[in-house]
């Protein structure tokens, strides 16, 4: 158990759920509550490593990979804004959608070997001590990317322009209306991006962290954990890459304490009885558990809450509804 | 370019007319059925041949229409337990948690065993109907008093829950109850099997081969009990009212938190016994992967019956089917498929009770003054 190889470990996990969550915070803070994101990210790692295979080409795949998820939420788009159907039950049914899709398209792809996103190490960070190890030393792209990723939508959401019209929409659809923004137009464009960025999220599994495709295994509740920390991450996405990595970590953690013999001076009881590790398993499930009750308390002690408008559909012409 | 003709949407004013919720029911299901076949055939299958193939495993013959409803009782019932919960607008995504830990509740009176073995029939089969229901129920308090209490989102909560669920049944199966190192437990004896026709298939040769169990007798009931404290009890209006105007409920004077709470273990306490009728009637042990996502399949068949109790024993039986038919075709994932497109037919078709749809033939003339305006 060296905390750098599981710390090292962690962060690559952390990404999947690092992706999943800030698109599904873009998505929401845009108004629209997307529930589909595993079977989003499902069918992200089956349009990823189908396509890496076929064409031999993993940018490729990566790129397939953002179009699956972001095609498929604009089913939801399109229901949600446009019919203004129940967002939760349109979020469901993606997921169904989406997972049975991945199941059908992915059928015959268990045990094949596509080209994956390369890792490497950044010359010189990697060098310092500790630090470099963990976070510069043989990471895939995904990882750094991933690193800069999470400012750089803060920073978007914040402090820019179109980030203001973001959160306009998904607070007061109807004074952003009024002052020409097209609340229609960006909700499908947030949530479309939020679909490719859960897509990228499944190819993250499937090319990169785990790499293979293991039917609805590969992505194993990691969608709907994604949904969980952005409740936590209270729609901000530098708590949520903080809990993101967290989570990864911690996921990583609980895989190594089933190696050793002793732990803590102790006979080990996973050594002794291998199915006490089904309690292991439990733990990132009741750890979003704790996360949300953390998460619902802190909001509701500071006002911090979700976006006004958030899983609510907006009509033209019915303002101040 | 301008199109021959414009679609206007207008807002229903006067009430939706009796018959329209159930025909966009029926319309969602067949053009979902239309667009799976259209998928079917681009990935070069044969819809023709599957949709046969569908007909004779599911319907066809009375063995085949005892298996659909076999697969249609656990449905029945998590549908149910859904539809309670989204009268009050809580998400209970739960089901297929709540399932798992009603049966494993169900199989402690014959695994630990609560009762000795050889007690009439009765005594062990009651009382595992009810420890599955209080199995159920527990699973559903958790996310209920959560809700109730923290505020914490039930969505997330009935979801994580499943995970820990199947995985503490697992426990179980691979490490106590092992029979000889599968994963299962050991069959249980017949005294704790729902009775099935096909037991009296000495008696009336009709029922040979007829794997139909008590089980649709026990959903069947719960039907109706359902209904009744929906649309007749003092409680079922508070649900209703909840879920229909929350605040008004508050100023109604109703205890919301409890209430949260109740209706969470109520839906629990149905998906429970559901998972009791699948390990009695059905499997005879508790075994990995008794539920091949009934929990999820329950929340479609809630909606698709509108969250009308009776209408959810029509649709269970269509998704028994779907289940049954499922089994067999290839490739694997085409009825979860399936189940995802009639969702979405079912929701977007929604807006035809909202709204009407006017299709507005165009003159030339107008066509230019509507591109000009």
């Amino acid at each position: 158990m060296n905390l750098e190889i599981i710390l090292h470990a962690g962060l690559a996990t952390g990404t999947i759920l690092l992706f999943a969550a800030i698109g599904e915070i873009f998505s929401e803070r845009a108004g629209v509550l997307n529930l589909g994101v595993e079977g989003m990210m499902l069918m992200g790692a089956m349009a990823g490593f189908s396509t890496s295979l076929s064409t031999g080409n993993v940018w490729l795949g990566l790129l397939a990979a953002l179009i699956a998820g972001g095609i498929l939420s604009l089913a939801h788009g399109l229901v949600t804004i446009h019919f203004q159907a129940d967002q939760v039950v349109s979020g469901l049914s993606l997921t169904f959608l989406g997972t049975g899709l991945a199941l059908v398209l992915g059928e015959g792809l268990t045990g094949k070997n596509p080209p994956l996103v390369p890792s490497f190490s950044i010359p010189g960070l990697e060098a310092i001590p500790f630090i470099g190890p963990v976070f510069f030393t043989n990471h895939s792209l995904l990882v750094y990317v991933g690193y800069l990723f999470a400012p750089l939508a803060w920073y978007y959401i914040f402090h820019t322009r179109p980030g203001l019209h973001l959160r306009a929409v998904g607070e007061k659809p109807d004074a952003a209306d009024t002052m020409g923004v097209s609340v229609y137009g960006l909700r499908y464009l947030y949530v479309f991006i939020g679909g490719c960025l859960a897509g990228l999220a499944g190819a993250t599994i499937s090319l990169s962290v785990s790499p293979g495709w293991y039917s609805a295994q590969t992505t194993s509740g990691q969608g709907w954990i994604a949904v969980g920390l952005v409740i936590f991450a209270q729609w901000n996405p530098l708590r949520a890459a903080f809990g993101a990595y967290l989570f990864g970590a911690l996921r990583r953690g609980i895989l190594d304490l089933q190696g050793p013999a002793i732990l803590l001076g102790m006979k080990n009881p996973l050594y002794v009885n291998s199915n006490f590790g089904f309690f292991l398993q439990m733990t990132p499930y009741i750890l979003t558990i704790l996360a949300l009750v953390i998460g619902s308390r802190q909001a509701a002690r500071k006002r911090l809450g979700a976006p006004a408008a958030l899983g609510l559909p907006y009509i033209r012409g019915e303002r101040g509804l | 370019m301008t199109l021959p003709f414009t679609v206007l949407f207008e807002k229903r004013m006067d009430d939706v007319p009796k018959w329209l919720p159930a025909a966009t029911s029926v319309g969602s299901v067949v053009i979902a059925f239309i667009i799976s076949g259209i998928i079917l055939k681009l990935i070069g299958g044969d819809p023709m041949r599957v949709g046969r193939f569908f007909f004779d495993a599911t319907f066809a013959s009375w063995a085949a229409f005892s298996d659909t409803l076999v697969k249609a009782t656990p449905l029945i019932m998590v549908g149910l337990a859904c539809t309670v919960a989204f009268k009050m607008k809580l998400w209970n995504i739960g089901a297929e948690g709540q399932f798992y830990i009603g049966a494993f509740a169900a199989s402690l009176v014959v695994l630990i065993p609560m009762v000795p073995l050889d007690s009439p029939k009765i005594v062990i089969i009651g009382l595992m109907i009810i420890m599955g229901m209080i199995g159920g129920a527990a699973w559903g308090f958790i996310p209920g008093v959560l809700k109730g209490k923290f505020g914490v989102n039930e969505i997330i909560t009935t979801l994580m829950l499943n995970y820990i669920a199947i995985l503490w049944n697992n426990f179980w199966i691979f490490n106590k109850w092992s029979d000889a190192g599968f994963q299962m437990t050991p069959a249980f004896p017949k005294s704790a099997w729902l009775p099935r026709l096909a037991d009296y298939a000495r008696e009336y040769k009709a029922f040979s081969g007829i794997t139909l169990h008590l089980g649709v007798v026990i959903a069947l009931v719960a039907t109706v009990v359902v209904w009744w404290v929906l649309e007749r009890s003092r409680w079922g209006y508070e649900i209703k009212l909840t879920g229909d105007n929350k605040e008004a409920a508050r100023y109604a004077g109703i205890n919301i938190v409890r209430n949260v709470i109740l209706v969470m273990m109520f839906s629990g306490a149905l998906a429970g016994l559901a998972g009791m009728s699948e390990i009695s009637g059905v499997v005879h042990r508790l075994q990995e992967r008794i539920s091949p996502g009934y929990g999820f399949t329950g929340i479609i068949v809630a909606w698709l019956a509108k969250l009308n109790p009776f209408a959810v024993v029509l649709v269970a039986v269509l998704f028994g089917a779907l289940i049954v038919a499922g089994r067999e075709i290839q490739p694997s994932g085409l009825a979860q498929l399936l189940q995802g497109i009639i969702l979405f037919m079912v929701i977007s078709s929604d807006v035809l009770l909202r709204y009407k749809i006017r299709i507005i033939r165009l003159q030339p003339a107008t066509a230019v003054e509507v591109e000009t305006a």
